[in-house]
């Protein structure tokens, strides 16, 4: 196992690829495989794939239903056959991902007992058949080499045997008293299951405490509706009963929502589907450009701190307070002030306030009363009881009884606390005074280094579980595989301590359900939560709640500061650390930075000159007498005075895809606040290399062409609610497409004809279809340095434009794949006619024939073709290979791919209905959805047959601001745009002559 | 009567002579054939074996390059093409003068021709070497590309090519003009390796033997010698135009702005032109100074091509004005974008070079001085071969990086690998050129004598004019 270790230290992230490639070859490496699957040891040969396969196999020995997992159990080889395992077909199990405090349930699409695709589950009320990038990529991180694959003991190498001696001695003999040292760490507890078991450990230690603890957590929001309502609640906003919604720093569409389900509703208000068609308006006070805020009418750029005095001045306005409240601001606020007082008055009962969760207390509390006030609590505006509230204090009091050396015994359950922990607390100092840490995690990470014990964590793909959603709906979590690593769960190791006699995660779960239930339906009604992935009638019941604004004792305000402020959000690449050795999500460019691998201190224009710093210099940032030196880069949005750092990067105990990414904010983030103050920010004059997908393009052209002629490129087209109307055809006639041919055109009025719309107006820019696309299609990770060079491998890039302002610009993103042009340009110049055209209209790519000359790709011009300019495949490890899809081809190095429209998903649903004796007839909506469609909780992207004019295609198709991308090219593409839409403030609009 | 007898000198002031000096049949013989048969020099040596570790390092960049892929270059997403394309096109168009020296000045009876012809064709043959290189090693699968691009059967592919392709286009073009070419610097060779062989023994001898295919110098053969050479030249000579025509096609072809343009036939060929022409002069001033040939290759020569290079550097610099025209008349804002991002994008440099080479460069070339002066014209001409090096960079790598969609825009930087694979192919040129300067005559010996006779007549019918 050293020898592993001592070439994992050796490589650096740069090197990535070819690294894993060294070690893959390597006899320590093979020798690890082995130790990875220790169960069955004996059954394997070496690494061979086919023996690990076998294996997993013989766990779905007893596999009955399809949707349906039973326990695991080795009875009969894969050789043998099993009945209903039909070699390369694909299975699907519902289960449920947590992050966060948050559930959302999941269908995984698994091939020969491996997990390969995740998709949302449709039952469930938190995903509605969507999910999100985070969820998307998690099947990744099962097969990651670099996961933690042993027990460790004080750091050497030590089995599950001897941690269960070790446990049985220290948690049954008694040697723990009452439990009085006892102190037990772990993430949100949102698992009825897990609640269960640490009641009995509870009550076996009854001295003994639980500390939930998320460095981003909704404390301020629950702590809001205590000061309102005077009990903590949770909120649930509906946004598809909102027509006004304003945001107070909440990115409630982007990484401020643990799941698709506010997006879902917010597109559901947002849509139009003719031109009468009223919309919803959004307004967005924010710091940094949120997805949220590139979907707002208007956009209030504002520092995070002196939201607060926002919120107050349109409480006052709303009559709520009395207190003068200066808002100081530009002429241009106050006047959005004022139309926005005015649209919520008018709106009343049915707008939306929401604060964001990096705001204070006060600030939820005043959203909270100005929804009273409006009338919109109980309309738009509903309460359940809290999941699950982790408090920055207890975790706090915990330190400081560890600094006391009262704890004798400290479990770390599945989080990495050392990272995370706010520096004032100097968590890793207290840890060491613990006698015992037990360190329960899924990477060799911080915590575990400093851990006396540190044990693999099973994923939830791989262990029994059951998760709540916020709004209170259970589901299980069914694994789909054994521990890769032989982990095991949270609720497995919390049994054991508990003391449990069974402590198998199914028969905890199992029996905990059951035992509610009536014994003739238990097996039937268990069965049917598994196949569901939801169990029926388990939502929380709304809490109705009221309350008089005037009464509400507020805290006071803080004042106004002059000093730059620190905001401190979770990445939407790695969250809080956890996704830092995940390269799916480190190469998904930030949807508004576009930055990937790294992370940077957002800053905005003025700032940046103020500080006189450019992209790329390193900034000395300190808060609280720690300082961090870390990228900085302009981002235009951004308000002035006021630095946005992504945490969870630059982490230092990682493994390879993670190391010497980013910088870390954590240290820096003194104390749990997400909003702090630094006291001095300086240019270091060091230089980084930082790189981004994208540069800061708009679609007008460079100052240099305005002197010929200004023009704006007709991209991403747009217009306002009230454009629209009186011009309903504006899309498509902003520019003249010739449609004509000198040989006439291909007729495909017959058979199934493929196509697609995006709506411009829904999307919200997410990246989840990146990630849905990349694990669908095996699209490879090519690293920094490559993405670096511009040789970006996604299938879909979400182009990124901004208008208006450069310091406070508007900003648009649009969704570009293969637009399956009918008058394809890359077809006719490809020599060995290794891409051509299908008589349904998809533009195949045949790779086997590809030499790879790239003609085509100059010759696109919306240029989605994607080269492998090296073999971005070969240097995977073999565990890695099995999160590839059988279905779809791996692209060998100098050959061209694009989308396909997941011609694989096509081909099997044109199977299927042949098979069902529907030959002949036209595949309908709902036989086929594309990666990118299914995963996208806005329900922007609509696939189909167009020759079928009852399908949702053919209808977006209808619309009149439906327009194809470069159609003056006349490249007649099959993916076409909807246009997108805003909805300004009447009083808002500034008319141009 | 009176003596109207002319001096040689008083002749040049008319017509100068095509050859300097005393020169006879036996010292123009003896003037060329030396450079084949004497001990072959240290200079030689030196100059060659430096060429063959730039070849040979040509030949580890291409091996890296099969090896690792693609990728060792600095090619991207959206720039696909960049020093690869560039060479190519540059490569191809260096050789354009020789095939247009030997073959239209022929056929114009161009008398001046016969002393570079020879050493241009062969620059010819090397330059379209050096340019083969680039069509198959940018491809992503070699090993494919080489046999899959020819309409040949294979078991792999089961099918015929794509003919709607201008890149299939360009595997019919560039072979045909390099057979071509290469047979006819051969027929035109075969009387001189016919004197080698006569004044050689031994394996020099039987070598130069074979290859003079046992010409003897009768009527008889002349005669189909005349006829053959005079075919071929016919041959070539729409080829001279169809190569870089098919060429420029594969960016003519394309939707891309800045490349989808019509001009692109006319204005490749007259820069192929441009560029041959330079390089001749690059090679032969210092070839006529090394091998002492100064009598053979004359100031007159040079001068000549001083004339076709301004000459066609100036249709060069009227296509330059003539696009940006055009991108603005034209009312396409994509095309006007990309001309004007050439000259003041990110790229604005490579712009300026090439303007600054191609079109103020042979300006110089007005005065007689500067046409007349070796150095100077040497120095012009490297100039005018870095100009259209930029020109093809151009047009390949600026019209791809900032094309339709921002959102796609990149930037190419080239690699360590790209930069050494391109200095490989000049040592590859090299190594052939000095092999060709070492074993075969440089100069078309029988030509030369052609042109000598009618001089020694005019002499002889000045002094002799009595009657």
């Amino acid at each position: 196992m050293s020898l592993v270790q001592i070439e994992t230290k050796a490589l650096t992230g740069r090197k990535y690829w070819r690294s894993l490639n060294e070690l893959s070859g390597t006899p320590a490496f093979r020798e690890w495989m082995v130790n990875e699957f220790p169960g069955g040891a004996e059954l394997l040969d070496g690494a061979s794939r086919r023996n690990v396969l076998k294996l997993m196999a013989a766990s779905f020995g007893l596999a009955g239903l399809a949707a349906c997992r039973r326990p695991e159990g080795k009875i009969v080889p894969l050789s043998r056959g099993v009945e209903d395992l039909i070699p390369g077909k694909s299975y699907y199990y519902n289960t449920v991902f947590t992050q966060g405090g948050s559930a959302v349930g999941l269908t995984v699409e698994a091939h020969d007992g491996r997990p390969t695709k995740i998709e949302g589950n449709r039952n469930h009320p938190q995903s509605l058949g969507a999910s999100n990038g985070y969820a998307q990529a998690s099947v990744l991180n099962i097969y990651d080499p670099d996961r933690s694959a042993e027990v460790l003991k004080g750091g050497q190498v030590s089995s599950w045997a001897e941690w269960d001696q070790f446990a049985s001695q220290k948690f049954t003999a008694g040697s723990l008293g009452r439990g009085a040292g006892l102190r037990i760490v772990s993430e949100s507890v949102v698992s009825p299951s897990l609640s269960e078991v640490r009641k009995s450990l509870l009550a076996k230690y009854p001295e003994a405490k639980w500390v939930e603890y998320e460095p981003f957590s909704n404390e301020n929001a629950i702590a809001g509706t205590r000061l309102v309502f005077g009990q903590p609640l949770q909120a649930h906003y509906h946004y598809d009963k909102a027509d006004v919604v304003l945001s107070l720093d909440a990115d409630f569409l982007g990484i401020d929502s643990g799941s698709p389900l506010s997006t879902k509703k917010f597109s559901k208000k947002r849509r139009s589907a003719k031109p009468e068609d009223e919309i919803n308006r959004l307004y967005v006070v924010e710091s940094q450009f949120s997805v949220t805020g590139a979907m707002a009418d208007h956009r209030i750029r504002s520092k995070a701190s002196d939201i607060d005095s926002f919120a107050s001045a349109l409480a006052r306005e709303l009559g709520i307070l009395s207190e003068l409240n200066v808002l100081g601001s530009a002429d241009k606020v106050q006047k959005i002030l004022m139309a926005l007082v005015r649209d919520l008055k008018k709106n009343a009962g049915k707008s939306v306030v929401i604060a964001g969760p990096r705001q204070s207390a006060r600030v939820h509390a005043l959203a909270l009363m100005i929804n009273q006030a409006l009338g919109n609590i109980g309309t738009t505006v509903t309460f359940t009881q809290p999941l699950a509230s982790p408090e920055a204090k207890a975790f706090a009091d915990l330190v400081g009884e560890l600094n006391a050396g009262s704890v004798d015994t400290l479990v770390v359950l599945g989080s990495n606390p050392v990272f995370t922990a706010p520096v004032s607390l100097k968590f890793s100092d207290a840890l060491k005074r613990a006698k015992t840490v037990v360190h329960l995690g899924a990477e060799k990470d911080e915590t575990a280094v400093l851990s006396s014990w540190h044990l693999p964590l099973a994923s939830y793909l791989e262990s029994w579980g059951d998760a709540r959603s916020v709004d209170g709906t259970v589901s299980i979590q069914q694994p789909l595989i054994l521990p890769l690593n032989n982990g095991r769960s949270a609720l497995e190791l919390t049994a054991q301590i508990a003391g449990y006699k069974d402590q198998k995660g199914y028969e905890i779960v199992r029996n905990y359900w059951t035992s509610q239930w009536p014994a003739a339906e238990q097996e039937a009604r268990f069965r049917k939560a598994l196949h569901d992935g939801v169990l029926a009638g388990t939502a929380f019941a709304e809490v109705k709640v009221s309350a008089d604004p005037k009464r509400v004792a507020l805290p006071a305000a803080t004042a106004k500061s002059t000093q730059v402020e620190v905001v401190f959000v979770p990445s939407w690449s790695v969250y809080d650390g956890r996704y830092t050795n995940n390269a799916w999500l480190q190469e998904a460019p930030d949807p508004m930075t576009k930055l990937v691998w790294d992370n940077a201190a957002l800053i905005s224009k003025a700032t940046a000159d103020k500080l006189k710093v450019v992209d790329g210099q390193i900034l000395k940032i300190t808060v609280g007498g720690q300082s961090l030196e870390i990228a900085a880069m302009v981002q235009p949005g951004q308000a002035d005075d006021s630095i946005t750092i992504a945490a969870g990067f630059g982490r230092k105990q990682i493994g390879r895809v993670g190391q010497g990414t980013g910088f870390n904010a954590f240290e820096i983030r003194v104390s749990g606040d997400a909003i702090q103050f630094a006291s001095d920010v300086s240019n270091t004059g060091k230089t980084y290399q930082l790189v981004t997908t994208q540069e800061f393009h708009s679609m007008t052209e460079p100052k240099l062409m305005d002197a010929i002629e200004p023009k704006t490129r007709p991209i991403v087209r747009e217009a306002t609610v009230e454009e629209y109307r009186h011009h309903p055809d504006f899309a498509p006639h902003m520019v003249h497409a010739p449609d004509d041919s000198i040989y006439g055109w291909f007729d495909y009025s017959e058979g199934n004809q493929w196509g697609m719309t995006i709506d411009l107006n829904s999307c919200i820019g997410c990246n989840a279809c990146i990630i849905a696309c990349q694990s669908e299609n095996n699209v490879p990770v090519i690293g920094k340095e490559e993405v670096s060079y511009g040789r970006s491998m996604h299938w879909i890039r979400l182009d990124r434009y901004y208008t208006g302002d450069a310091e406070d610009p508007q900003a648009v993103i649009q969704p570009l794949s293969c637009q399956q042009c009918e008058a394809a340009p890359c077809e006719s110049v490809c020599p060995v006619a290794a891409t051509t055209h299908t008589p349904e209209g998809l533009n195949d790519m045949t790779y086997n024939r590809c030499v790879g000359t790239r003609y085509c790709a100059n010759n696109c011009p919306y240029k989605v073709r994607r080269f492998n300019f090296l073999n971005y495949h070969k240097e995977m490890v073999d565990i890695e290979k099995m999160v590839s899809n059988p279905n779809v081809s791996v692209r060998m190095r100098g050959v061209m791919e694009k989308c396909t429209y997941c011609v694989q998903r096509i081909q099997e649903a044109k199977i299927k209905a042949k098979v069902e004796g529907r030959r002949g007839e036209l595949l309908k909506d709902g036989d086929i959805t594309t990666a990118c469609q299914q995963v996208c909780a806005a329900d922007a992207i609509v696939f189909g047959n167009i020759n079928d004019p009852e399908s949702r295609v053919s209808q977006e198709k209808k619309q009149p601001r439906n327009y194809a991308l470069l159609a003056e090219v006349n490249t007649r593409p099959r993916t076409t745009y909807l246009a997108k839409l805003r909805n300004p403030n009447p009083e808002l609009v500034e008319h141009h002559g | 009567m009176a003596d109207f007898a002319l001096n040689p000198e008083m002749v040049d002031k008319v017509t100068p002579r095509l050859v300097k000096g005393n020169s006879t049949y036996k010292s123009v013989t003896d003037d060329v054939s030396r450079i084949v048969e004497t001990k072959t020099p240290r200079e030689w040596w030196i100059a060659f074996s430096l060429s063959v570790a730039v070849a040979l390092m040509m030949v580890g960049m291409l091996a890296y390059l099969v090896a690792f892929g693609i990728g060792t270059w600095g090619n991207n997403s959206p720039v696909g093409w960049a020093w690869d394309i560039t060479n190519f096109v540059w490569w191809i168009g260096i050789g354009h003068a020789g095939t247009l020296i030997s073959a239209i000045l022929f056929l114009f009876r161009q008398k001046w021709r016969t002393s570079i012809n020879r050493a241009a064709e062969a620059m010819t043959l090397f330059a379209v070497a050096a340019a083969a290189q680039y069509p198959l090693f940018h491809t992503g699968r070699p090993w494919r590309a080489i046999y899959w691009l020819f309409p040949v059967p294979n078991t792999d592919l089961n099918m015929w090519q794509n003919y709607r392709s201008p890149l299939e286009w360009d595997v019919f073009a560039v072979s045909t003009y390099g057979t071509v070419s290469l047979l006819f610097w051969y027929v035109g060779l075969i009387p001189d390796l016919a004197t080698l062989r006569d004044r050689a023994s031994g394996v020099r001898a039987y070598i130069y033997g074979i290859f003079s295919l046992g010409w003897r110098g009768a009527a008889r053969h002349w005669r189909h010698y005349e006829m053959a050479y005079m075919i071929l030249a016919g041959l070539s000579t729409p080829l001279v135009l169809s190569v870089h025509t098919i060429v420029s096609f594969d960016f003519a072809v394309s939707i891309l702005p800045g490349w989808h343009t019509t001009i692109f036939p006319p204005y490749f060929v007259a820069g192929a032109i441009f560029s041959g022409f330079a390089m001749v002069i690059t090679l032969m001033t210092v070839a006529r100074w090394a091998l002492k040939l100064e009598h053979l290759i004359t100031i007159k020569h040079l001068e000549n091509m001083c004339k076709v290079i301004l000459a066609t550097g100036m249709i060069v610099g009227y296509a330059y004005g003539t696009e940006f025209f055009i991108a603005w008349y034209s009312g396409n804002p994509y095309e006007l974008f990309t001309f004007v991002n050439r000259a003041f994008g990110p790229y604005w440099w490579a712009y300026w070079s090439m303007i600054s080479c191609n079109v103020l460069v042979p300006q110089i070339f007005w005065f007689k001085k500067c046409r007349t002066s070796v150095p100077i014209m040497f120095i012009a001409s490297i100039f005018i071969n870095i100009g259209m090096w930029f020109e093809r960079f151009v047009i390949i790598a600026t019209s791809l990086h900032r094309d339709y969609l921002p959102g796609s825009w990149g930037y190419f930087k080239p690699t360590m690998v790209d930069i050494c694979t391109f200095i490989g192919t000049m040592g590859l040129f090299m190594t052939l050129f000095l092999l060709f300067i070492r074993f075969l005559p440089v100069i078309a010996i029988s030509e030369v004598k052609g042109v000598l006779a009618q001089e020694d007549q005019v002499a002889k019918h000045g002094h002799g004019a009595h009657h």
